[in-house]
């Protein structure tokens, strides 16, 4: 697809651990092949649980890890083994999970929005000055207020500006890397407000990394579901939540506390016992384990990702089981 | 109060040396070097010399005065040397890691093995004796601390989000370190800095102590005690007040150190509010 | 009335702070019944996390206790010599905490750690207490119980080390398990499974649960009764079904409304979520009257001037509003 955002084809990323001289070296594999696209203006919403790789998924994106294997292109470019950095950030940029440790305590806001703007050749003061206004107030936060510390905010009012610093150069995709989820519950509906009505105005792109569904379901338009560094599902919200093949997708949503309590038939799809490490995932399908449909092909064969309908993919031996 | 009694107190003590050192050439009553006077050799303290004379008939309060000058001038310059290359390598291994960073740990680690006294002494031994020697000497021995703070600072500062976020607005490795790490160690930069400044200013006594730092007839007050052992029974007064004069100086130091630590502490500013 | 297991009457907690002493809980009362499961649902700093430390005897400065009751089967235990609140505390209440690995302690097996409480309280012997630890793990449903009682707590992942938690807490069949944030380090899929574990087994053993956490959902889905807290009071307590169904306090609408539910949006498309403006309030700055008057749609002038009483509902439960609906 030439009109791609971003596209990640067989993207994989090993990280050497340990030592040669206490067990050996082995590779993590946090990311092992993942293929993606994402369209301008479109939501991404990236879920799973830890050690899937969506971090590092991440970071490889922003250009801060090297691809073992596979290709990023951003707008068609490939990004090659040293990427323009300056050229990425005016792209893609991030806005972090927590508010207190993303912003640097010593930096006043306007000194947190406007160093960027004049490191990408922004000289113009006047400009600079009417730019950062203007993001602080697009973000709800009182341009007065721009001479005051990160101290001085509560923490929603932080993650405002760890959103404005993300926008100030006006990058076409943002990754929210859990972008609530730090945040007091009662503040959360605010921030995931304001995501949304910025994407709108803006005409971003967002990939929303997120382990909670219920916001996943809210703000993507597709679906990746990711378990120990492969994409297990991925579809529109709709097939997702509707209609999940993956026996995964289908345990985390069955994990989801449902204070109506009309889950009492979804017991039998809840995943058993722990998530196994990077380091040594299952042979075969890494979930197998933990799954309720496993059969002997399971631990042999990795299976594929492949589509059950238009758009909709699934890595399951059994994908056309439904329910 | 904010700070607490150590920062007042240890303010306080090393102001009045400050103070006394600059304003030496006003305050004193003799020349510390010239006023010589065979005449009034070792007077003890009285009203006319109030902290006596040494051998030689000099004043030994203006001595001091003058003293306190060149004992602070050792402890700043040398301290700001120590930080300086201390910082520069910890920064940098810390951010970079990699073969630079066991390069810098190896070198700093050796330094940690080898007394900075003895270091000291054998830079004296080659350079011999003065004040730019001394400076030297002092300014290169001591920076393994700063070093090690700076490294460690650096190694967890540089995973927090807004060092990320800073990298991926891309800015440069040098940018980074220079507006969003070293402002965020700062705090206890300063701490170690002027810890260490008391040890200077003990060294270069050790040293003047052992005739390997300031040549007599200038006045420091690691010289003066030097010059002083002889007569330390029959006239202590020669001893008693360079020795005090250190003693309060390094201690006030000290307890500036302390008293920064407290309030540059971002924990202790976080239990505060 | 038969008495209940814990009730906790007027409890008021102070914390001191710039050499000034602030409310950080006041006026918190409820009780728990035996066998009964009870959640205490609030964000961090509205106070439920100490109250919960109350109980166990454990707070430590700057907090105290300022007043008020807590009595277990009618007697009351928040002035016991730090001695007797120690057989207390295992034997008939247990706790387990949000992350595990500080609980434990590293440098012990965990099967020791679990057979110290049947030498501690039933003095047991060291043989048969390990093999006692041994059963405990299995029905914690630990795999292969007879080699992990020789694991130390770093060994174990995350959801392992909940499990030993709960196998500890549980060794001596308490009265009364106090969970605070029991499963918020970890995954979803885990915490689901740890969270039915706990249920099955308290059910089993009858053994009353106060579980204490953010996610209101969680804990509607577990406890029979639910009290909500905000800014150190409680504001609303109903059955667990009726609170989402039909929540009084305009914080618990507020809270209900802002959370983008599951399949919400399959069925009603996607809306704007309901914001509640404002922030939490500090605990050396609450405001006067009600203390969520400032971030409150219904608020009159009544609510910036008096505290609300609490009211009892016509089906058992209570709020603490001057315009509850």
């Amino acid at each position: 697809m030439a009109d791609a955002l971003l596209e990640l084809d067989d993207l994989a990323v090993h990280y050497q651990v340990g030592s040669r001289f206490q067990g050996g070296v082995k590779a993590l594999k946090a990311v092992d092949g993942i293929t993606l696209d994402v369209k301008p203006g479109e939501c991404l919403g990236l879920v799973g649980e830890s050690g899937c790789g969506k971090s590092t998924l991440a970071l490889a994106i922003m250009g801060l890890v090297a691809p073992t294997r596979g290709v990023i292109r951003l707008e068609g470019r490939a990004l090659g083994a040293r990427p323009d950095r300056m050229e990425t950030a005016r792209t893609v940029q991030m806005v972090f999970q927590d508010p207190y440790a993303s912003l640097n305590p010593r930096q006043t806001v306007r000194r947190t929005l406007a160093d960027p703007l004049r490191l990408h050749g922004v000289g113009d003061k006047a400009e600079i000055e009417a730019r950062v206004a203007d993001m602080m107030a697009r973000v709800g936060l009182r341009p007065e207020h721009a001479d005051r510390y990160p101290h001085e905010f509560s923490g929603g009012q932080r993650q405002r500006i760890g959103i404005a610093r993300a926008l100030i150069l006006r990058p076409k995709l943002v990754i929210c890397d859990e972008p609530v989820s730090a945040l007091d519950v009662s503040i959360r509906a605010q921030i995931i407000n304001l995501l949304m009505e910025l994407k709108d105005e803006l005409g971003l792109a967002y990939i929303v990394i997120s382990h909670d569904l219920g916001v996943v379901e809210h703000v993507s338009d597709r679906v990746a579901v990711m378990y120990l560094g492969r994409i297990v599902e991925r579809g529109g919200w709709r097939e997702i939540f509707e209609n999940p093949r993956h026996p995964y997708t289908r345990a985390l949503i069955a994990a989801i506390p449902d204070p109506f309590r009309r889950s009492a038939a979804t017991a039998d799809r809840k995943a058993r016992g722990e998530i196994a490490s990077a380091l040594d995932p299952p042979p075969g399908c890494h979930f197998h384990p933990r799954c309720p449909l496993r059969a002997d092909v399971c631990a042999t064969q990795a299976p594929a990702l492949e589509p059950i309908a238009d758009g909709h993919l699934a890595a399951c031996h059994f994908r056309d089981r439904t329910g | 109060m904010k700070g607490g009694t150590s920062l007042w107190v240890g303010g306080g003590l090393v102001g009045l040396a400050v103070l006394v050192g600059v304003l030496a050439p006003w305050i004193h009553l003799t020349d510390p070097v010239l006023a010589a006077n065979l005449m009034n050799a070792e007077i003890p303290p009285g009203r006319e010399f109030p902290f006596g004379t040494d051998a030689q008939g000099r004043d030994i309060y203006s001595r001091i005065v003058h003293g306190a000058r060149i004992s602070l001038t050792v402890g700043v310059i040398s301290q700001i040397a120590n930080t300086l290359i201390g910082v520069t390598l910890g920064l940098t291994a810390g951010y970079w890691g990699g073969w630079w960073d066991d390069l810098v740990s190896g070198l700093t680690n050796l330094m940690l093995a080898i007394p900075s006294l003895i270091f000291a002494l054998a830079i004296m031994a080659i350079l011999g004796p003065g004040l730019t020697s001394l400076l030297i000497a002092l300014g290169l021995t001591s920076w393994s601390y700063s070093c090690r703070i700076a490294r460690a600072q650096a190694l967890s500062l540089k995973s927090q989000g807004y060092v990320q976020a800073a990298r991926i607005l891309g800015y440069g490795d040098l940018r980074i370190m220079f507006t969003q790490l070293l402002p965020n160690m700062l705090g206890p930069l300063i701490v170690i800095a002027t810890l260490g400044m008391g040890g200077a200013i003990l060294a270069e006594a050790t040293l003047s102590f052992l005739g390997l730092g300031i040549r007599p007839p200038y006045p420091s007050w690691g010289s003066m005690l030097s010059e002083a052992r002889d007569q330390i029974t029959t006239a202590p007064w020669l001893s008693v007040f360079p020795g005090l004069a250190i003693f309060f100086t390094v201690l006030g130091l000290n307890l500036l150190g302390d008293g920064l630590r407290d309030i540059l502490d971002p924990q202790s500013v976080a239990r505060r509010t | 009335m038969t008495t209940p297991l814990l009730e906790v009457r007027d409890l008021r907690i102070a914390l001191d702070a710039g050499g000034r002493s602030h409310d950080a809980v006041g006026n918190v009362s409820f009780s728990i019944g035996r066998g009964e499961t009870f959640g205490l649902v609030g964000e961090s700093g509205c106070g439920k996390s100490i109250t919960a430390l109350s109980i166990m005897g454990l707070l430590r400065s700057p907090l105290s206790l300022a007043g008020g009751a807590i009595a277990l089967d009618g007697r009351e235990i928040q002035d016991l010599p730090a001695a007797d609140m120690r057989r207390l505390r295992g034997k008939r209440i247990a706790m387990i905490f949000q992350e595990p690995m500080t609980a434990l302690n590293p440098l012990s097996p965990v099967g020791r750690q679990i057979a110290e409480m049947f030498v501690l309280h039933e003095r047991a012997s060291w043989k048969e207490a390990w093999e006692r630890a041994e059963d405990a793990l299995r029905q914690v449903r630990v795999p292969s119980p007879e080699r992990r009682v020789h694991d130390y707590p770093h060994q174990l992942s995350g959801g392992m080390r909940q499990r030993v938690m709960i196998a500890i807490a549980l060794a001596c069949g308490p009265d009364l398990l106090v969970a605070d944030e029991p499963t918020t380090a970890l995954d979803v899929t885990v915490q689901a499974e740890i969270v039915d574990l706990m249920a099955e087994l308290c059910a089993a053993k009858g053994t009353a649960v106060l579980m204490i956490s953010h996610d209101l959902g969680l804990v509607a889905n577990m406890c029979e009764r639910v009290a909500v807290m905000y800014a150190g009071r409680i504001v609303e307590s109903q059955a667990a079904d009726a609170i989402f169904a039909h929540p009084r306090h305009p914080y618990t609408q507020g809270l209900i409304g802002s959370l983008p539910l599951l399949s919400a949006r399959s069925r009603h498309g996607r809306q704007k979520l309901r914001e509640i403006s404002g922030v939490v309030p500090s605990i050396v700055a609450y405001p006067p009257g009600c203390r969520f008057n400032p971030r409150c749609p219904a608020m009159t002038d009544i609510c910036a001037r008096d505290v609300p009483m609490a009211e009892s509902l016509p089906d058992g439960g209570l709020v603490r509003c001057h315009h509850h609906g």
